[in-house]
Order: structure tokens, then C-alpha cells, then sequence
């Protein structure tokens, strides 16, 4: 990574958010005490936050400023929803009607079991305008980093924080470090946000933010749609990187204009004249910066079991250097091509890919075609709102027609742990982040790629490259 | 919290870098509701085998590891999710400091808060660690030092505030709370 020689005093777009939300300045003693402006909170990470303002007799200081909602270890299967989630883990039960009761107890909003708009956080939270510009946004889980993209100072914390947070609205910071990662060019027909976020990963290594906070710029990030540009800061954190962020522009504007806690009329117009004053400013110093040609791109997907052990679909496993672990775990030796690996399992969801845009990619790979005799392929939408979108367009027809189950919204086999898991030894095509060893189940192989690839995919019976299948005549009903 | 001083244990080393809070314990543990007990599913896909026993070729499971207290970790440890169980297993199962090259940042936070000491020494003193599993080694929080098999020390830094709450045992909750006034008129500026 080279730093950057620059000594202009120019400010980027972190130095901003993060001056703006100082509440106590850090010292050689103390970090800073900086003010969180929205809190986003499921039932994994927050029953011991509860549990312990409830021990030292404090209350939730801005319920106003917290949002929850159930999305981890609720069950997407329709028929577990039609039949009342009887068949839901007992733990898992309990966990989400003590979510219930501590909203309830404390008057933050939920998203709950029985509200039309659940899904997943980092879905919901874009989708009702809560997530905006400028905001320091914080959630006691890693892909926090998601909300980045609308020019948000957003970052995962621990169950310890979210009980700070939800105590004093503030946490103790030190300021991070920050990174620009320019992507220039143009991303070829069939390679995607997802493509370009694997390649970073793939470049900079999964430690190589640690530390850091990412602005991802550059002509390729600006083309991207918001649904995209969720994707690149969603994964910021496989990089290790504390944040992920992208300036907000027209394109982050007209997605939250109208959005339900979009501010409106004259408030909104305020809104955005001072979101135009976020961007970097030109010449703005980073403490490191890398590039990357988006247009020399293709097709990304996972070999191994972190997502830094990253290929061209079309390419190989290293021929050398790969950790052995890495590749007995995923059943592929040294050097051995990509495509053609038989696939048992493709999951299309997860905070990273489960919006429109990507619901539509993979539609649009399935339509007219069948899945391959012995695949099961999940699409599961990131949020009930986006279900129902997706069911206006007959999106779910696609799906269905095509042999593949449509599911309702949650996290399901990105963390397999709500029912939806896949068994040892089977190979997943996931449109998620993590390819950990075990992450979509014991012993159940990942292979991290974009909707369009795991759709291919799907279609094949194994690893497929998607762009000769974007164009080939198919039967459409 | 207890105050943390000094920590003197023999080593347990896991080789393996980048290694996720997955690993350390998978998600499928994470529906519970309290923060006890989270031992025995540490490391869970690890210690043991598909029908539930130990497995005798798991760093953690030899007999040698037995009350250790000190692992020595590869680079990268602890990043993915920001699971605060992770560090809750680990002081479970009796962990209480992890030494690495490089450790993931949620995962240091969260274990500072905790009382799990996650400490980064240079790549030198790392490999002398990694070379002598079972080693007596000291950590010294307030000399910030670590006690080399090969006699000599490494030093660490601890993020200021951390260490002088890990040494005192004050609770970083109390320090936010007594911010209240600052709070207050931050709010009141919006």
C-alpha cells in the first residue's frame, strides 16, 4: 500500500462525519466520546446489552434513535411461516420474544415477527430512508459497514457497546485511519459490484484495513446503483477494515427521496444541500491508497475459506502458496480449474445480495431455463418490502418456474442459524460474504460470488462463468 | 471487572492465521440469551468430531493445554463477525490472554471490554512464541512486557484508556456516563 505524499489540508469525506459527531474530543488519556445517530438492533447481539442496563438500573437514552428487528435466527422457509414457525429452535424462539419484550419495555421501534416491513437490517435500514447521509450509524453486527455507502460513518460494535450505546447514545473512539481505494473504468457486461468488492479483498488481503476506514471513489464506484454500492461497503469488513464509505451523490439523493423517514419539502431540501458538502474535498490527504482497473475485471469467486482466496471464475486455485488447510477443507487441490466444480447447494440473500438488483441479476440468468437435476437453490429477499417488489415483477414466478425456492426474508444460510443450513461435504454457491470453514453449516464448503454467477451456477450444476449464458436463447413461457 | 496486573500461565499455540469468530464459535451457539457457559462450545467444529467427541488431534484438546491461559495466535486473529461470544468462550474456557502479530479490531475491542488481554508484538517475539508451545511466559500489563521463552521481553502497547481500565478495573460504561452533561449540550447543538 503506498501512502499518499500529499500535505494538503483538505478533509475527506470520514474527517467530516467523524469532526461533526464529537461529543468529547479524544486525548492522549481518553478516546473520543463521539455521538452515535442511529442504532440498529436484532435478537443476537442485544439481550445481554439489555440484560445489563437492566443490572446497573439504566434506561435507554434515544429510543427515538433505535431501530430493531428480527432477522438472524428467524426461519425463511414458507413453510415454516405458514405453519406459525413451530418447527423454530426453542433458543431462538426465546431470543426473539425477548427482543419483543425489551423493545416493548423500553419503547423502541421493532420491526417484529408480525410487521411488513422486516427483513434484515442492513436491508431495512436503506430501504425506510432511516440510513442517510453524514450519520454515524452503529449495529452489534459486522455488516454494518453496509450503510457506509450512502456516505455514513457506519461500523459494527459488541454487545459491551451496543449496551454503551444504548445507555448514553455515545461510544469511545479513537480515530481511525483512513484508506482510499480508487476504482477506475468500467465493469464489463456480467461482472458486478460484487466482482469489484472480491477483487479489493482479493488485492489488499482479508487484514489489509485493519485499522482503516475505506472511501471507496473512482468513475466505477460513481456508475454504480446504491443497491451496488451496499454490496462494495458490506464487505468492507472482509478486508478488516473498520468501515467502508462511498460519497453520497445524486444517485444516493433520488434513492432516499420519498423513503419513508426521508425527511420532506423544505427539511429535505436542507438535507441534501448539506450532504453535498460531505465529499472529500479535492486533494483531501489518506493515510494509504490502492487502485484498481475495474474494467480488466471478470467474474469473481472464492476458492478457499477466507474471502481474500479469490480467483477469476475462469481461472484456477493458485498452483502454489494456497494453504493446504484451505484447500483439503474445500475438497480442491493446487492449481485445479474453477469451473466445472459440482455444486449441490446455490443461496441467493444475505445482507450483501439480496436486493432488487440482485434478485433481478439472478432472475435474469433463471428465466426460461431450469435448475440442474440435484441443486437446491434458495433466493431468499433481504427484506418483506423487497419480497413484495420482487413479487409485482414475477420475479418469484421466475424462480419457481425454474425449479428454485422462494423464501421469505431473513439472513438464512449466510449463518445457518435459523433452520436454513447446508450438510457437510456439499459445495454452496453463495451470493454472502463469509466462506469460513462451517459458516453455511459444519463441514459445508462456500464458494463467495455475485448473483449472476451463483444464478449460472445454478443453471450448469456447477461453477459457471455467467456471461455466456446472458445472451443464449431460452424457453420463455 | 477484577483489576489485571500480571498474567503468568504456560502457552498454547494455534498456528493458523486469519483465524474468524466463526471458528471460535460457530453461530449456531449465538441463540442464547446470556453471556455464561460459553466455554464449552469454544472452538466447537474443532475440539470435536461430527458425533460429539473430542478430538485427541485438537491443539486445545491435549493435555498439555490444560489450564494454559496464554494462546498464542496467528496473524489476523479474530476478524468476521463482531460476536462478543467469541471473547465470552474464550475467558470461559479460562483464556485470558492472546498474543498475535495482528488481531481484528471488533474482536480486540470487544475482548478488552471483557478483561481478555489482546496484545500485539512484533513478528520477532511472535515467532519465538510460536516456536515454544507450553512455554512459562509473564505478561506484565502495566510494564506493557511479555516474558520471551528465550529469556529476553517484548514489549506491547494497549490502547491508553484500555489498559488503565483493565488495570484499575473500572468499567468504560461509568466513564460514558459521567459524560452526561457533554452529552446533553451535544444534543441540545443538533
Amino acid at each position: 500500500m503506498a501512502t499518499q505524499l500529499n500535505t494538503s489540508t483538505g478533509r475527506t469525506l470520514f474527517d467530516k462525519i467523524w469532526d461533526r459527531h464529537v461529543v468529547v474530543p479524544e486525548t492522549e488519556q481518553a478516546p473520543a466520546v463521539l455521538y452515535i445517530d442511529l442504532h440498529l438492533v436484532h435478537e443476537v447481539t442485544s439481550p445481554q446489552a439489555f440484560d445489563l442496563l437492566r443490572r446497573r438500573g439504566l434506561e435507554v437514552r434515544r429510543p427515538d434513535r433505535t431501530l430493531a428487528t428480527i432477522d438472524h435466527s428467524i426461519p425463511t422457509a414458507v413453510a415454516s411461516w405458514r405453519n406459525g414457525l413451530v418447527d423454530m429452535d426453542m433458543a431462538a424462539r426465546n431470543q426473539v420474544r425477548k427482543l419483543a419484550t425489551n423493545c416493548g419495555r423500553t419503547g423502541i421501534q421493532l420491526y417484529g415477527v408480525n410487521n411488513s416491513r422486516r427483513g434484515i437490517v442492513h436491508v431495512i435500514g436503506p430501504e425506510l430512508g432511516a440510513t442517510r447521509p453524514g450519520m454515524t450509524i452503529v449495529c452489534g453486527d459486522s455488516h454494518t459497514t453496509t450503510h457506509g455507502a450512502f456516505g455514513a460513518l457506519a461500523f459494527g460494535i459488541g454487545t459491551t457497546e451496543v449496551a454503551h450505546v444504548l445507555a448514553t447514545q455515545c461510544l469511545l473512539q479513537r480515530k481511525p485511519k483512513t484508506l482510499a481505494v480508487r476504482v477506475d473504468g468500467c465493469l464489463q457486461e456480467g461482472v458486478t459490484a460484487k466482482d469489484l468488492i472480491l477483487a479489493v479483498i482479493g488485492q489488499i488481503g482479508v487484514g489489509g484495513g485493519t485499522g482503516h476506514v475505506i472511501e471507496f471513489h473512482g468513475s466505477a464506484i460513481e456508475q454504480l446503483s446504491m443497491d451496488g454500492r451496499m454490496t462494495v461497503c458490506n464487505m468492507a469488513i472482509e478486508a478488516g477494515a473498520r468501515a467502508g464509505m462511498v460519497a453520497p451523490d445524486d444517485v444516493t439523493f433520488e434513492y432516499l427521496a420519498g423513503r419513508c423517514k426521508a425527511p420532506r419539502g423544505a427539511a429535505w431540501d436542507r438535507a441534501v444541500e448539506d450532504w453535498r458538502s460531505l465529499p472529500s474535498d479535492p486533494g483531501a490527504r489518506f493515510d494509504a491508497c490502492v487502485r484498481i482497473d475495474a474494467s480488466a475485471l471478470e467474474p469473481q469467486v472464492t476458492w478457499g475459506t477466507d474471502p481474500g482466496m479469490v480467483a477469476a471464475v475462469t481461472g484456477r486455485v493458485p498452483a502454489s502458496g494456497a494453504s493446504p488447510r484451505a484447500l483439503e477443507y474445500m475438497g480442491f487441490s493446487a492449481g485445479e480449474p474453477l469451473q466445472g466444480r459440482p455444486v449441490d447447494v446455490v443461496f441467493v440473500g444475505s445482507c450483501t445480495n439480496s436486493r432488487l438488483s440482485d434478485l433481478r441479476q439472478a432472475a435474469s440468468v433463471v428465466a426460461g431455463r431450469r435448475v440442474a437435476a440435484g441443486v437446491r437453490m434458495l433466493v431468499v429477499p433481504g427484506s418483506q418490502e423487497t419480497k413484495r417488489q420482487a413479487e409485482a415483477e414475477g420475479l418469484d414466478r421466475i424462480f419457481a418456474d425454474a425449479g428454485a425456492e422462494w423464501h421469505e426474508s431473513g439472513c438464512s444460510l449466510c449463518i445457518a442459524m435459523n433452520g436454513d443450513r447446508a450438510r457437510a461435504g456439499q459445495t454452496v454457491v453463495s451470493t454472502s460474504n463469509r466462506n469460513f470453514e462451517g459458516r453455511q453449516g459444519a463441514g459445508a464448503r462456500t464458494l463467495l460470488a455475485s448473483p449472476l454467477t451463483a444464478a449460472a451456477s445454478a443453471i450448469t450444476g456447477a461453477l459457471a462463468d455467467p456471461r455466456p449464458l446472458l445472451h443464449q436463447p431460452r424457453r420463455i413461457a | 471487572m477484577e483489576p489485571i496486573d500480571v498474567i503468568r500461565s504456560p502457552t498454547v499455540v494455534m498456528v493458523e492465521t486469519n483465524v474468524d469468530t466463526d471458528q471460535i464459535i460457530p453461530a449456531r451457539f449465538l441463540t442464547t440469551t446470556s453471556r455464561d457457559g460459553l466455554g464449552r462450545h469454544l472452538f466447537a467444529d474443532h475440539r470435536f468430531d461430527a458425533a460429539g467427541d473430542l478430538r485427541d488431534d485438537f491443539v486445545l484438546n491435549r493435555p498439555q493445554a490444560d489450564g494454559c491461559q496464554i494462546l498464542i495466535a496467528g496473524d489476523n486473529f479474530g476478524c468476521g463477525s463482531s460476536r462478543e461470544h467469541a471473547p465470552w468462550a474464550l475467558l470461559d474456557f479460562g483464556i485470558r490472554v492472546v498474543i498475535s502479530t495482528a488481531i481484528a479490531d471488533i474482536f480486540r475491542s470487544n475482548a478488552l471490554r471483557n478483561g481478555l488481554l489482546a496484545i500485539v508484538v512484533e513478528p520477532d517475539a511472535h515467532r519465538c512464541l510460536l516456536a515454544t508451545p507450553g512455554a512459562e511466559v509473564c505478561v506484565d500489563l502495566r510494564a506493557g512486557t511479555v516474558s520471551l521463552p528465550d529469556g529476553s521481553q517484548a514489549r506491547f502497547e494497549i490502547e491508553g484508556f484500555a489498559r488503565h481500565c483493565l488495570l484499575e478495573g473500572i468499567d468504560p460504561l461509568g466513564y460514558l456516563l459521567g459524560r452526561q452533561a457533554e452529552i446533553r449540550a451535544y444534543e441540545e447543538s443538533l
